[in-house]
């Protein structure tokens, strides 16, 4: 039930987050969904690939730090309210979301939501009682 | 007409400084080697004995003493004088997180405050003056030794140690003081501060201001002396040795420190060859301590760069003239006075788990104070998928280096191999500092 998701570790200087696209681009990896967050100095990417293992290798090869990290994709209702019932349930259950951001596409008409939780076996036991769809790895790869 | 301290020693004719050099030299050496087993050792390898030296021209034949002895020695094995005398310590940093360990005898306290006071006499500063110390209290030397000096002068010092600047510029104001001793950079810093309140320097009191602790230029002194409406001098001193009033600049001359040469004998040495340099060359500065009773010192390699002048003074003073120090015959940093060495840092990340001693300091400064940034690189080990915990790794590293070094560095973050490596010896420091 778990999605893999790289995570990089990138100085905030130009021309690197183009490398690290480039690198993993030119494996034939594709990006399902990303994430970039920041600060004065550094940044860390997080990229939702379609063939994680090539990627992390390819990156290791090129000398980036990487650390693969357990997210959980979501189905989330396209509508009003979609996103706040969600996470009400993930507050019911004392869940924290460390992170989150948007896939891309949309997943059988909703809208599919990446999480990381400080309890990522407990988010997903609380969301599977609630009749939440939880999307798997391989689900997520090939979309 | 100059004004002294000690008239009749500052002005001895040099025949005479020269004798009483020699029965001083030849005192202390057959003092360390009675009573400090380094120098029993040292000594009996270079095969040369006390009684061997029966001119200064001598003092080469001995060999040198330099920190890393002071470091082997830690805490108290260079002390030439049981602790029933020693009636002060202080300390230094040094490279592996062990300061260097100084002791002094209350005749040292007192020749160090005798020195102390006729280096505030040579700036220009009396009886009557209001001695503003922001010099730091503690075991560093500087706050103590001009404290002690301010005191036996008989000048008023306010003991305000480093730091809280609006409250030191409120002080300076309302107190009215007429001399002040801190770093260079500070001077610069508390200028800056004053403008932002709205102080003008020139509507206080301030006469005199001694300098020392860091190198600095004459462009530095220049703009010092224009912000701070006073006569700026450069003092220099170093713990091992005593601590500041080692040597000072006379207000008369502006031009070269004496160097107290009844306490002290000087050299200039090839840094490399360790042979002794003639008058006006540039070297490694040599000192030996001919009246230390708590720690004397044997040809202290001090790797600080000048050079030697005995020529005479408009001062009227006889004693030896060094420039200012031009730099660092080794990689030790000095950091806002402190002295950093890149060793140092790297003990600290190896500590701080995971980090692995990649780094790079850098040294610049900004609005006249020295900067420190430590760039570390991230490997898998240390590396997080969240923001807040690299944030707390950087910001731990600042906190490990405050605490045990006493400077404030800004730790950045930087992705692997993003550092130089080098063969041999990497490159561990850039000094963007303008002397």
């Amino acid at each position: 039930m778990k999605v893999e998701q790289i995570s990089i570790f990138i100085e905030n200087k130009s021309g690197r987050l183009a490398e690290v696209t480039r690198t993993i681009g030119e494996a034939g990896v594709n990006i399902r969904a990303l994430s970039l967050a920041d600060t004065s100095d550094f940044g860390i990417l997080r990229l939702i690939v379609d063939q994680p293992g090539v990627a992390k290798s390819m990156l290791r090869e090129h000398g980036f730090t990487v650390s693969m990290t357990d997210v959980v994709a979501v189905e989330v209702p396209d509508q009003p309210l979609g996103l706040f019932n969600l996470l009400n349930i993930l507050d019911n259950c004392g869940v924290n979301v460390e992170y989150m951001y948007a896939f891309v596409e949309r997943c059988s008409g909703s809208a599919v939501m990446i999480f990381r939780f400080d309890n990522t076996d407990e988010a997903i036991r609380c969301l599977h009682d609630q009749g939440v769809t939880i999307l798997t790895g391989e689900r997520i790869y090939s979309v | 007409m100059a004004s002294y301290f000690n008239e009749e020693f500052e002005t001895l004719p040099r025949p005479a400084l020269e004798a009483l050099q020699l029965k001083r030299l030849q005192q202390v050496l057959q003092r360390v080697y009675r009573n400090v087993p380094f120098y029993e050792e040292s000594f009996d390898n270079a095969g040369i004995s006390p009684d061997a030296i029966k001119s200064l021209a001598d003092l080469q034949r001995l060999p040198f003493t330099t920190k890393q002895d002071m470091r082997d020695s830690y805490p108290y094995g260079l002390f030439a004088a049981p602790m029933e005398e020693i009636v002060r310590i202080h300390a230094s940093s040094g490279t592996t997180g062990k300061p260097t360990v100084v002791g002094y005898t209350s005749r040292d306290i007192s020749n160090w405050s005798d020195l102390m006071a006729r280096s505030f006499v040579a700036a220009g500063a009396h009886r009557g003056d209001i001695i503003h110390n922001a010099y730091g209290y503690g075991l560093f030397t500087g706050g103590l030794g001009a404290h002690y000096g301010a005191e036996r002068l008989g000048a008023s010092v306010i003991p305000i140690s480093g730091g809280n600047t609006k409250r030191q510029i409120m002080i300076m104001q309302d107190f009215g003081s007429t001399v002040l001793t801190c770093t260079p950079s500070y001077s610069l810093f508390m200028a800056e501060e004053a403008r932002t309140e709205g102080i003008d320097f020139k509507n206080l009191k301030l006469r005199v201001g001694i300098f020392g602790a860091e190198p600095w230029s004459e462009a530095m002194r220049r703009e010092i002396e224009t912000k701070l409406n006073l006569d700026a001098i450069d003092i220099y001193g170093l713990s091992e040795i005593m601590g500041p009033g080692v040597a000072i600049e006379c207000i008369e001359a502006k031009s070269g420190l004496h160097i107290w040469e009844d306490h002290f004998i000087p050299e200039i040495i090839d840094p490399e060859s360790g042979e002794v340099l003639p008058e006006g060359t540039q070297g490694e500065l040599v000192i030996t301590t001919i009246t230390k009773e708590g720690i004397p010192l044997i040809r202290y390699r001090t790797r600080d760069i000048t050079s030697l002048t005995y020529a005479p003074c408009i001062c009227g003073r006889t004693h030896a003239r060094l420039t200012r120090m031009s730099g660092r015959s080794d990689d030790m940093l000095i950091i806002r006075g402190v002295n950093v060495f890149p060793s140092q840092i790297e003990s600290i990340l190896v500590r701080v788990e995971g980090v692995e001693p990649h780094y790079l300091l850098i040294v610049d400064r900004e609005e006249n104070l020295d900067t420190l940034e430590v760039q570390v690189e991230v490997g898998e080990e240390l590396f997080s998928d969240e923001i807040k915990v690299l944030q707390s790794l950087a910001k731990r590293i600042e906190k490990e280096i405050k605490e045990n070094l006493g400077v404030t560095s800004r730790v950045k973050l930087v992705e692997p191999k993003t550092i130089q490596r080098s063969e041999g010896k990497a490159k561990r420091v850039i000094d963007n500092r303008k002397w």
